[in-house]
């Protein structure tokens, strides 16, 4: 279906089109049996100015718009969600300093990760602190000219492989969710470590792992905008940035249907190819309809995340359930469309269902996101 | 440093097939890619200019369709493009193209080094290199793997040899022809996409270069096509695919079957 894209935006489709073909698909298998990190996939995208899609202009970038990303995640996605998520952990750990940093905060920073000389992660989670966010005990306290943090982040995308890390911390915590404040910290600055590389379901070759503050010492300018503004940060990032995972869902979803659709087409049973029948033909059709559907819903939402409105979670939340939700289902159907084959790690069916779990659970899981929809829905009907 | 990088739009070897009557290569339908080898000839004329600086400069002589190599040329790092197009190339051989591209080097600028591939894919002679460093009376090395350094106005570099390869030195300016071993050509970058949409491509034709019109095209072309035909075929030949256990496990199957039957 045409999206009526304009130039610009037509060459990031095609330029990322061009990358996953010929250099994620072929190795995302490797990749997610070695379970090492992509960085030669990740340093080619950072050649091509990928990294700089969603940076500001005035800090080295192309713009900093969410629908330029949303094109060039669905085309990552669409190869591997894994090597995508690689990708899209730097915008999510970038986001933080491009909505609330100081001046000089943005330009120590974004430049480098526009080049993607440096990468960056975001880290919000905690052991005893998940959907409740309101529940993190890492603590920021002052000391002279700098930040001195303590404790443990858990389960942080691109952990050991980020250069630096959009980190909330508590810095008040008598004023509860009020006292939490973001800072920058570099993947040098002491008293930082990185545990072992989680193993996982899918998304094998995305590092995650854990986050551990022991006396870290930043300089004071790190704060990422006013103390006690944390998490208006934290969720004015996810605002712009689950649009990101959504279209990570229509890019898997997509690759799913393409792979079920031609194996239908060759696979022949009882004297005729299978997708001769009719079960089998709304099966795909009904992924194709949910792929579609999911891919309006995206492009719609990022479009009006780009016009800056004053109230993006509920479209935010609801392109991400549905678009999340559609590749879970699209690919458990890919693999039942392609029978014991599509069960086998030589077809990439079984992966992408592996994969498409973690689209429903991070970035906030899926019952966060209807729990946020109804609360506008609230808001809205009174 | 100027860099000039010459290119040359060639059918893309995958779709390739020549026509039973006139036994000429039929390029009705065929894709035009940039010849492979000089993708690495750009890039490594990019890569250079990123390292020790100056701009670097895309020539290709051919049909008005061949600015499409030349753009995805200026989309994968190159600074200016220069399209050599007139009727009166048509039918050159590698003589009148050496001339004719020699002609539009000089025009285009004073280069320090200049870049081709190793061969064409279509014509295949490995002689455009050669022939144009001598019109332009510049010392030139063929098949180089690597270069190792530059030093004031001397390059040192590796070729490629069947046993091992050569150290040379050589004083610049120089031509030089490369193989696929020298580097990995990048992807273009949206920058890249960008400027290259917006490049106005400079065409000269053969007056723009001040060319003598004897020594251009198929007049200019001593060499004469007598015939082209495929080689005669002898026995059956069957393409083996896959990783090299695939290969080996498929020819392994095939000989045995050959040997006791199937
Ligand atoms: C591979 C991976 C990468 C990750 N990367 C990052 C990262 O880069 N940065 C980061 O900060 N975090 C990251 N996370 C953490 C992720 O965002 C959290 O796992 C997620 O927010 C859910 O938290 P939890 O796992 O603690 O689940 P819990 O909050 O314990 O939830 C468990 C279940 O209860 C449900 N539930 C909880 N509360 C409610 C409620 N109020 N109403 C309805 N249902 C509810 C949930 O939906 C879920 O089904 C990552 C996680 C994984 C697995
Ligand atoms: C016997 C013979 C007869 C021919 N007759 C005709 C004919 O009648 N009509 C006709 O159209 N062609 C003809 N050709 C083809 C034409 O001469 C060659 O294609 C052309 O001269 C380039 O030679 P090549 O393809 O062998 O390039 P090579 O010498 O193999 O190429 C080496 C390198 O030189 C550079 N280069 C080569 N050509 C160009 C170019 N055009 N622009 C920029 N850089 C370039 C590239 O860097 C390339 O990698 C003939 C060729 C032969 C061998």
């Amino acid at each position: 279906m045409d999206h009526f894209l304009n130039e610009d935006q037509q060459m990031i489709v095609d330029l990322a089109k061009q990358i996953t073909d010929e250099m994620i698909i072929p190795n995302r298998a490797k990749y997610d049996e070695t379970e090492g990190y992509p960085l030669d996939i990740v340093e080619t995208m950072a050649k091509s100015d990928f990294f700089a899609l969603f940076v500001p202009e005035e800090y080295g970038g192309l713009g900093g718009g969410c629908f330029d990303t949303v094109l060039a995640l669905e085309q990552f996605g669409r190869g591997c969600v894994g090597i995508a998520t690689a990708y899209a952990a730097s915008a999510l750990g970038a986001y933080p300093i491009v909505i609330s940093g100081s001046k000089e905060l943005k330009e120590q920073f974004l430049p480098d990760i526009a080049t993607g000389k440096k990468r960056a992660a975001f880290a919000l989670t905690e052991a005893n602190a998940g959907s409740d966010a309101s529940g993190i005990q890492t603590t920021a306290v002052e000391d002279g000219d700098y930040w001195v943090l303590n404790g443990t982040k858990q389960w942080i995308t691109n952990g050991g492989q980020a250069h630096l890390y959009t980190v909330i911390a508590m810095t008040d915590p008598h004023k509860g969710p009020r006292g939490a404040t973001m800072f920058v910290v570099e993947s040098t600055d002491p008293g930082f470590s990185c545990g072992p590389k989680e193993k996982k379901l899918g998304i094998r070759t995305s590092a995650t792992t854990e986050l551990i503050f022991k006396d870290c010492r930043i300089p004071k300018s790190r704060m990422i905008g006013r103390r006690g503004a944390g998490f208006i940060t934290v969720m004015k990032t996810l605002d712009k940035s689950r649009p990101g995972i959504a279209s990570l869902g229509v890019g898997l979803a997509q690759g799913a249907l393409d792979e079920a659709a031609t194996y239908a087409k060759q696979r022949v049973q009882f004297g005729k190819p299978i997708i001769s029948f009719q079960a089998v033909q709304h099966m795909l059709a009904d992924m194709a309809i949910q792929t579609e559907a999911s891919r309006a819903l995206v492009y719609v939402s990022a479009k009006h995340i780009d016009a800056h409105p004053k109230q993006m979670s509920k479209a935010s939340a609801m392109c991400k359930v549905m678009a999340t939700d559609t590749a879970m289902k699209v690919a458990v159907d890919a693999v039942q469309v392609m029978g014991g084959y599509g069960y086998m790690r030589e077809y990439p069916v079984e992966k992408m269902m592996r994969d498409a779990k973690i689209l429903q659970i991070y970035e906030g899981t899926n019952q966060i996101q209807r729990n946020v929809i109804g609360q506008e829905l609230n808001k809205e009907y009174n | 440093m100027n860099i000039v990088v010459c290119i040359k739009q060639v059918p893309d070897a995958k779709d390739v097939r020549l026509d039973p009557e006139t036994n000429t290569l039929s390029r009705e339908g065929v894709k035009s890619v940039i010849n492979p080898y000089d993708r690495h000839a750009l890039e490594e004329g990019v890569r250079l200019k990123e390292e020790y600086g100056g701009t670097v400069t895309v020539i290709s002589m051919g049909p008005p369709q061949a600015q499409a190599i030349l753009t995805e040329a200026i989309s994968c790092g190159a600074d200016e493009a220069f399209l050599v197009s007139d009727r009166a190339f048509a039918g050159a051989d590698t003589l009148a193209t050496t001339y004719t591209l020699a002609q539009a080097v000089a025009k285009a600028g004073k280069p320090d080094l200049v870049l081709c591939g190793k061969q064409a894919t279509d014509g295949d002679t490995a002689q455009v290199g050669p022939g144009l460093a001598v019109r332009l009376d510049m010392p030139f090395v063929t098949c180089v793997k690597k270069v190792r350094t530059i030093a004031k106005d001397v390059l040192t570099l590796e070729r490629m040899m069947d046993d091992g390869y050569d150290v040379l030195e050589v004083d610049l300016p120089a031509l030089l022809t490369v193989v696929k071993e020298i580097n990995t050509p990048r992807f273009p970058s949206l920058r890249g996409m960008r400027r290259a949409r917006d490049y106005q491509i400079t065409s000269l034709t053969a007056e723009d270069i001040g060319a003598d019109s004897s020594r251009l095209g198929l007049g200019g072309s001593p060499t004469q096509v007598v015939s082209v035909f495929p080689p005669e075929k002898k026995g059956d030949r069957t393409m083996i695919e896959g990783s090299v256990a695939e290969q080996v496990d498929k020819l392994a199957e095939i000989l045995f079957d050959s040997a006791f039957g199937a």
